[in-house]
């Protein structure tokens, strides 16, 4: 123990010398809390980094403790010291077994947590075990333990590879988000060359991108840049004419196969899938995942798109200093190549007094990386007051930015040597050596028209002490002897006097100088040159003494000097290449910014490098995903799908396969269920997304007939609906009660909704109940226009995740009104499907139109605007919870399996108190079904009543069950992954049926 | 990814060490302290430290040194940004994150970084679930912790970590049902001696307190977004919403948040609230310096300017300084040579000046004349972009909250006094 010396520690050592017996005698209690507070104890020792070994056999009992608290502690110390202590470790593995079977998620994630950090190489085979099971565990959380656990026993145990590889072939396929962003870093960790396993994962993991929790992200976006670079062409290429904005490209791609242009660029859509998808991230919080999104950008993106990343990354330089250190060297970066995408944010770069050191000379190497000959003279000015900084160091490094603005532009050459010049007279030393050395620098590039300032600096040697620039005036007097023939052999003599006391550089260049001198000037400098030689032959550093002997034998003729020194004057005198100023960021591009290896300009362990962009784009159908992966098939014999726990995120994927119906391209499906996987989100886009990919697909080459009948078959359907429509006008409701139609009115999506469950669930007929219609707009603020809404209750026919919604306008005016349509401008970002305009209305007369809004699940009110040919009347929609169903038949058994799967938080209940009429079999039925569109099941029990139902938007269960346990109080249950309207639907329920 | 995590005090102690993989020694660290000798000022500690077999790369927050020990390559954001998030998961416990606070809770502590981080990749760093985990400590329940044994670990895992909301703790009831939001805009500036702005930005953040029942489901409009040029939501936001309408659209964390963050259109031009006239004056030869400061509100809307401090880091060769201030209290420290003037609140009728004579050293030469002056205030009930909160809706829960919105302006990075030469000057 070497640091006694701290009183704090000395406190510890003795307390730890005494207490460790007693920590023994604490853990062997059996007071709960008296272990406890050992624990507590021991955990501060070794958060000081104190050895607490000793006391393994004491604590290791305690691990199958039943008080949470204990048990967490004890796991901390076991994870600390099992390596230690192996043989003791495997005392606790059985209770982790135990604990890996528990029913509760929490208990086995954490036991798989813990087991897995035991570093101990006998228990290899019991983690994998563990490892395989967990990953087809009906908890995405244990899913996602697992996924960590697959690197930790990586790093035990390298041998595994090939097994894990399979679990993480598997939880590739997951679609929880949970688990997403977790495999994908074991993925990168243990076998980041296996691109094959993300093929099939592409699209889904693209479209899960924005759920994703935000470390995730990062992960996932820097694997798919690495991915893409390996899977696509490069949208570089100099001779395409490219359009910069994705509308456009799909919509230009026609014409542009017209053209007789050699071979025009098409974006891949995955690639364009890519690119849309990460670009919200830009607007993330965490400044991990804006920069991640940069460098796909940087990498990815055709070169005028980049632009949108810098907005963002200007941004991040408000966060901490370190934020801004980081991402002010990746900008250092990027500025080189584009520096117009950086110039409007100039001002951002500027310098603040109170930045630190490295903070100020990165953005001064930005500053000069933006500089042009437009805004050089703002950058100049600025520098101007850089060079007057407290900080030398940085003052120093403006110098040099001033020097590299000079050779640059060349229009401002003259004007930054002239202010460098004024810099020689400055009182700072470090200023003025900086100076000096940049102006050396800088003459070499023009030495013809400068004469003037080697006069003025050989003027101001005598008062420059910093060696460098010393050495650096002598060296230019040296070089351009002969343009200050006067002056030159004058300060050969000074510098003969001084020789003895001036630092190496300054008696190289002496020497230097001495010999060009002899050179050019013999007459009026052999003899200086000669003592000067002389010094130098007995100086103490050996490299003076070598350079003297050397010049000697080179300049002055003597029989024994060979051919060379015919040729001294060539040698000494040649003329020289001016030095490039260049940046230090320069050669950074070889690595992908945002890495570490980026920061610290060498390759890290672990680096992946960044491939070139392949020649020929591989074949893109490997990313198609096939209908009915084996996912949906319980893979895993023994366990039950997934499907429960996940379910709100996953929904995408399950369209996908159902949605093609067997053409094999999901492209369509893979951009819609971009925004219902996002299923709160507005679905404002969806529509335009679905065209978009409509004609990427049409222009994949790779299919002919499949396309052509698939369209065929949406005629079909357009059709199909087209009759639908009629018939819905027909039907609507005059009287306030109303048919419905049976499902076989609309196979298509019951064709859907069959396809995507393997258990029957199918959307059934709504049970009759009155029909309530609410107020749209009163006839007085609607200058006599009145409208009133209400829920038809059917599936609606304009897209199957809209809530149909009829209208029945009435004019109430005296005159005729012409054109009532919904305004163009919803503001609103739910998706509205508009009725078509209804050309006159006369007066008294009514009219019933239906229109479908997308309500996303929520209750939110879509606003929109009802316009007539002469006003424009802002109303709202505010749907009940219960209008956002669609009721769902199913048997008993497969109601008990379906609520089997959606237990714990998905579940919601409450006690209710009924009204007594309400309580009969009938009467409790009605009351349900009139307040949420819901189907009842059939049951055969008493006093237990259930209904189903299906949210419109996302497509997901609804269970109500209603458990009678007396004639007038009972429990109610709902079950449901959208778990707010679960709790709002519970709530409407419990009110409606305890009012008679 | 994280290796291991070491906390250093100013002093150059190692108070604190957890380790998410095997052990690494913690002689690792001196390669950081080598750095931090060399380092002149602590911000100036490169945060990214190669050493031949481990990257060190920290963080500095409230004079402590967040070091993470790093094998291979991972994007260096990732960590710095997870090291701030355990910094501010400190702070939201403790209060503070100080080396006597995390001290004092080295148990939660340890319990936290177990939390937030699985074999070094983050696992739940979510202030609402590691809340539901692990309690935060208060008086009264260390009391009766030590008085009944039981624990400030939860029972349940947070139902958070699966459901629609990751962010939302479940079951949440208040009797007092408020929602309040606090508009904070602080302004950049460079301005140069003359009083032109060189640069002026405006950064904003909207920070929220939610104590709401339920799952509600709120949306707040601005009268004029257009005035927001570039912002970074908290999860909760509905991205799309946004896009379309502009309208904030999210169901809200429970507690304390960060909704938003924007940034002001730099095309906007900037009002800047206060002005500084000072005239500094030095003598060849001379060793006495005048000093002269005064201060005064500009464009505020009548709003008045309180908390005004006003600090210049004085020249090198000023030994002393002896000045009168009209209000407040100065002070100047003559071995930093920094000086802080404590204004209070500005009254436009009479404004705060500071004047008085610098004694120099004997003999040092001429001190350059342009020390940069710092300036800090701040402006109640006014957001100097002119942003307004238009309504804030409530769906999803049937009670009415109680709500209320503040604004307030602040100097953010607010530097004066610096002489920028005319470019004519320069070609001089």
């Amino acid at each position: 123990m070497c640091r006694i010396f701290s009183s704090s520690l000395v406190r510890d050592l003795s307390c730890n010398q005494l207490s460790s017996n007693n920590l023994r005698e604490m853990l062997e209690s059996t007071k709960e809390s008296l272990k406890l507070e050992a624990m507590k104890r021991i955990v501060g020792l070794i958060a000081r980094g104190k050895n607490a070994s000793e006391l393994f056999p004491a604590v290791v009992k305690n691990v199958a403790s039943k008080n949470i608290e204990l048990k967490k502690l004890v796991y901390v110390y076991l994870v600390r010291y099992a390596e230690e202590q192996q043989d003791l470790a495997l005392l606790s593995i059985s209770t982790f077994q135990r604990a890996l079977k528990d029913p509760n998620q929490l208990i086995r994630a954490s036991a798989l947590r813990v087991l897995s950090s035991i570093r101990v190489p006998i228990i290899v085979p019991i983690m994998m075990l563990a490892i395989k099971e967990a990953a087809t565990d009906l908890s995405p959380y244990v899913r996602k333990t697992a996924a960590h656990a697959i690197q930790k026993l990586y790093s035990l145990d390298a041998d595994q590879k090939e097994q894990l590889i399979e679990v993480i072939e598997k939880l590739l396929k997951d679609k929880s988000t949970l688990v997403a962003g977790s495999v994908v870093m074991a993925f990168e960790e243990v076998c980041p060359d296996r691109i094959d396993l993300i093929h099939k994962n592409y699209r889904k993991l693209c479209n899960l991108l924005v759920d994703v929790e935000e470390w995730g992200q990062v992960v996932i976006i820097s694997m798919l840049t690495r991915y893409a670079r390996t899977q696509f062409i490069s949208p570089w290429k100099e001779s395409v004419v490219e359009n910069n904005h994705e509308q456009a490209f799909y919509e230009s791609d026609e014409e542009k196969l017209g053209t007789p242009q050699s071979k025009p660029y098409i974006m891949d859509p995955d690639h364009r899938l890519l690119l849309r998808n990460t670009k919200p991230l830009l607007q993330s919080r965490n400044t991990a995942v804006v920069m991640s999104v940069a460098q796909l950008y940087w990498h990815l993106a055709p070169k005028q798109e980049v632009g949108v990343i810098t907005k963002s990354l200007v941004r991040l330089l408000r966060s901490h200093r370190e934020v801004q250190y980081i991402v002010l060297q990746n900008i250092a970066t990027m500025s080189i190549q584009q520096k117009g995408i950086f110039e409007p944010f100039m001002k951002s770069f500027y310098v603040r007094s109170t930045d630190p050191t490295h903070i100020k000379t990165l953005k001064l190497e930005i500053l000069t990386n933006l500089a042009n000959e437009a805004n050089i003279s703002t950058i100049l000015r600025e520098f101007q007051t850089y060079v007057k900084s407290q900080d030398k160091a940085f003052a120093a490094a403006t110098i040099q930015a001033i020097g590299r603005c000079a050779t640059n532009i060349t229009d401002v050459t003259d004007t930054c040597l002239n202010g460098l010049v004024l810099l020689l007279s400055n009182r700072d030393e470090t200023v003025v050596a900086e100076s000096v050395v940049v102006i050396k620098k800088l003459l070499q590039t023009q030495p013809t028209q400068h004469s003037e300032i080697i006069k003025h600096m050989a003027k101001l040697f005598d008062n420059i002490t910093v060696p460098m620039a010393r050495a650096s005036i002598l060296w230019l007097i040296g070089e351009y002897c002969e343009r200050v023939p006067k002056i030159a052999p004058d300060v050969l003599r000074k510098m003969a006097k001084t020789f003895t006391v001036e630092e190496d550089i300054v008696k190289l260049q002496t020497v230097n100088l001495a010999a060009k001198l002899y050179l050019t000037n013999s007459k009026q400098t052999k003899l200086l040159t000669q003592y000067i030689l002389n010094l130098g032959k007995y100086d103490q550093s050996y490299d003076i003494r070598d350079r003297t002997r050397f010049i000697r034998q080179l300049i002055v003729p003597n029989e024994k000097s060979g051919a060379l020194s015919k040729y001294a004057r060539r040698i000494l005198l040649a003329s020289k290449p001016a030095p490039m100023l260049e940046s230090t960021f320069k050669d950074r591009d070889r690595f992908q910014l945002g890495t570490l290896s980026h920061t610290i300009n060498s390759k890290a362990t672990g680096y992946l490098e960044l491939s070139d962009w392949p020649t020929a784009a591989p074949d893109s159908s490997v990313r198609n995903v096939e209908v009915m992966e084996p996912e949906w098939v319980p893979s895993m014999g023994k366990t039950k799908p997934l499907k429960s726990d996940d379910k709100f995120y996953s929904d995408s994927g399950e369209e996908e396969g159902a949605g093609e119906e067997g053409t094999g391209s999901s492209s369509e499906d893979s951009s819609s269920s971009s925004s219902s996987s996002s299923s709160n989100e507005g679905k404002l886009d969806s529509e335009s997304e679905d065209k978009n990919s409509k004609h990427s697909e049409e222009t994949d080459s790779s299919q002919s007939d499949k396309s052509s009948g698939h369209s065929d078959k949406k005629k079909a359907d357009k059709k199909k609906r087209l009759q639908l429509k009629k018939k819905a006008k027909k039907a609507a409701p005059k009287e306030r009660y109303q048919m419905h139609r049976p499902p076989t009115h609309h196979p298509l999506t019951q064709e859907l909704w069959n396809l995507r469950t393997f258990t029957p669930k199918m959307v059934s007929s709504p049970v009759f109940v009155p029909m309530s219609s609410h107020e749209l707009l009163h006839r007085m603020t609607g200058k006599g226009l009145a409208a009133q809404y209400h829920f038809p209750r059917q599936p609606c026919i304009y897209g199957n995740k809209m809530v149909s919604v009829q209208l029945t306008l009435t004019n109430s005016s005296d005159h005729t009104l012409e054109d009532i349509s919904i305004g163009e401008k919803t503001s609103s970002g739910q998706n509205i499907h508009r009725f078509s305009s209804i050309e006159r209305l006369e007066p008294g007369a009514s009219v019933t139109v239906s229109m479908g809004i997308d309500f996303n699940d929520s209750t939110q009110a879509a606003n929109f605007q009802l316009c007539t040919k002469e006003d424009q009347f802002s109303v709202s929609i505010q749907p009940v919870v219960g209008e956002l169903f669609l009721p769902v038949t199913m048997t008993e058994q497969d109601f008990r399996k379906e609520q089997g799967k959606l237990q714990g938080m998905n579940e919601t209940s409450a006690t209710i108190t009924m009204a007594p009429e309400n309580t009969s079999n009938q009467a409790l039925s009605k009351k349900m079904v009139s307040v949420a569109n819901m189907g009842v099941v059939p049951t055969g029990e008493d006093s237990l009543y259930r209904f189903a139902a299906k949210s419109v938007s996302s497509g997901d269960l609804v269970l109500v069950s209603v458990d009678l346990t007396d004639s007038s109080s009972g429990r109610l249950t709902i079950n449901t992954e959208k778990t707010v309207i679960g709790s709002m639907l519970l709530r409407d329920l419990k009110t409606a049926l305890a009012q008679p | 990814m994280i290796h291991s995590l070491f906390l250093v005090n100013s002093s150059g102690d190692i108070f604190l060490e957890k380790h998410w993989k095997s052990v690494v020694s913690r002689s690792v660290c001196d390669y950081f302290f080598e750095a931090q000798e060399r380092a002149s000022e602590p911000e100036n500690v490169p945060p990214v430290i190669p050493t031949p077999h481990h990257y060190l790369i920290s963080v500095l927050r409230h004079r402590i040194y967040f070091v993470a020990v790093i094998q291979s390559e991972v994007p260096p954001l990732f960590v710095i940004e997870f090291l701030h998030r355990v910094v501010d998961t400190f702070q939201d416990y403790f209060g503070l994150c100080t080396e006597a606070a995390i001290k004092d809770n080295v148990v939660v502590v340890y319990e936290l970084l177990e939390e937030m981080l699985d074999n070094g990749f983050p696992l739940a760093t979510e202030s609402n679930i590691l809340k539901e985990l692990i309690k935060p400590p208060t008086i009264l329940r260390t009391v009766v912790n030590t008085i009944t044994g039981s624990t400030n670990v939860g029972e349940q895992l947070p139902t958070g970590q699966l459901s629609v909301v990751p962010w939302r703790r479940t079951g949440v009831k208040y009797t007092n049902n408020e929602a309040y939001f606090d508009v904070v805009e602080e302004i950049d500036a460079i301005i140069d001696k003359s009083g032109s702005t060189i640069t002026a930005e405006i950064q904003g953040v909207i920070d929220a307190c939610v104590k709401l029942t339920g799952m509600p489901d709120l949306t707040l409009s601005f009268m004029n977004p257009r005035l927001l040029d570039d912002v970074s939501f908290h999860p909760c936001v509905r991205f799309k919403r946004w896009e379309a309408e502009r309208i904030l659209s999210f169901i809200p964390p429970d507690g304390n948040f960060r909704l938003l963050s924007y940034h002001v259109s730099s095309q906007n031009l900037v009002a800047i609230p206060v002005y500084v006239k000072h005239n500094i004056t030095f003598r060849e030869g001379s060793s006495q310096g005048r000093f002269e400061l005064t201060l005064g509100p500009k464009q505020t809307m009548g709003k008045a300017v309180e908390s005004v401090l006003v600090s210049s880091q004085l020249p090198r060769g000023v030994l002393n300084a002896n000045l009168n201030a009209s209000q407040g209290t100065y002070t100047f420290d003559p071995v930093t040579k920094l000086l802080t003037w404590d204004v209070g609140k500005i009254n436009p009728q009479k404004l705060p000046s500071l004047k008085g004579s610098m004694s120099l050293q004997a003999g040092a030469s001429k001190p350059d004349e342009n020390p940069t002056i710092i300036i800090q205030f701040k402006i109640q009930q006014m957001a100097i972009s002119g942003l307004k909160v238009n309504r804030l809706d409530m769906y999803g829960e049937k009670y009415k909250p109680f709500k209320g919105i503040k604004y307030m302006t602040k100097a953010g990075k607010f530097q004066t006094g610096m002489q920028r030469p005319h470019v004519s000057c320069v070609k001089a």
